[in-house]
């Protein structure tokens, strides 16, 4: 059990997954809400790339990895863009106290 | 244990105690910092699975781009001056024990599936497999991902400067 092998970066990675999950959960700052996402992303792509090197599938798993961390950079791009909004609106980001839809 | 698996567990163990703190921190910035070393931790690995240029990529878009945004987000939303940079923390327990089970069966999936290993001699550089790759079979994806960084790019700009009327 100690020869590192494809399941032992898959733990990692899900360990890395929950962490994340946990940070999106629980954090009440939209910025950390973020941070815990891209947690969960680079879990994503770890899982892509340890297929893609254990499993004898070519090298779309790593192209895979790539078109993630690009949508994670728009996506990062955006979502920041929409906090700066929230903040103007409501001077704080805590996304527990935006809740104006719920009347 | 040869000095790969030595570097597979000094990897893994900083991703892993760096995105423990990531999400338990109070101080917003501290978290920022600590995601620094768990970037650079995933990247590590990623040398370690033989993707190399991933790995470049990985420190230059996310250490160099989507950090550096994501602390700008904290310095423009939090008053500096107020020190008031802490962030809480809601649905502590039921959060943990949810996380807790999820990680449980996430983790023992990933351990007792039979998983059917090949692998395969690892290159001493994928850059131009993935160039080829890039350019044949993902060509389209690539292209329309080029036209989605377009759109965020001005997406992003409109959302954040937008003037009252």
């Amino acid at each position: 059990m100690l020869q590192v092998g494809l399941t032992h970066f898959l733990t990692v990675s899900a360990i890395l997954f929950s962490l994340g999950v946990y940070g999106v959960v629980t954090r009440k700052n939209a910025v950390m809400v973020l941070m815990g996402i891209e947690l969960i992303l680079n879990s994503a792509n770890i899982n892509f790339i340890a297929f893609s090197r254990f499993g004898n599938f070519g090298y779309s798993g790593q192209i895979i990895a790539l078109f993630v961390i690009i949508l994670a950079s728009a996506e990062a791009a955006i979502a920041l863009a929409i906090v700066l909004n929230i903040y103007k609106t409501f001077a704080n980001v805590n996304v527990d106290e935006i809740d104006h839809l719920k009347d | 244990m040869n000095y790969y698996d030595i570097m597979f567990y000094l990897f893994a163990a900083i991703t892993l105690v760096s995105a423990w703190f990531v999400v338990t921190t109070r101080n917003v910035i501290y978290s920022a910092f600590f995601l620094l070393f768990t970037f650079f931790g995933v990247a590590g690995i990623y040398v370690l699975l033989a993707a190399d240029f991933i790995a470049v990529v990985q420190i230059m878009v996310y250490v160099g781009g989507i950090l550096i945004l994501l602390l700008f987000g904290v310095m423009l939303t939090n008053q500096i001056t107020n020190v008031d940079i802490r962030t809480g923390a809601s649905n502590l327990l039921p959060a943990s024990i949810a996380t807790g089970i999820l990680m449980g069966a996430v983790v023992s999936v990933m351990w007792f599936t039979d998983w059917k290993i090949q692998p395969t001699e690892a290159p001493t550089t994928t850059l131009k497999i993935l160039g080829r790759l890039l350019l044949t079979d993902y060509v389209l994806v690539f292209e329309l991902l080029g036209l989605l960084l377009l759109v965020a790019l001005i997406g992003a700009a409109s959302i954040a400067r937008r003037e009252k009327e």
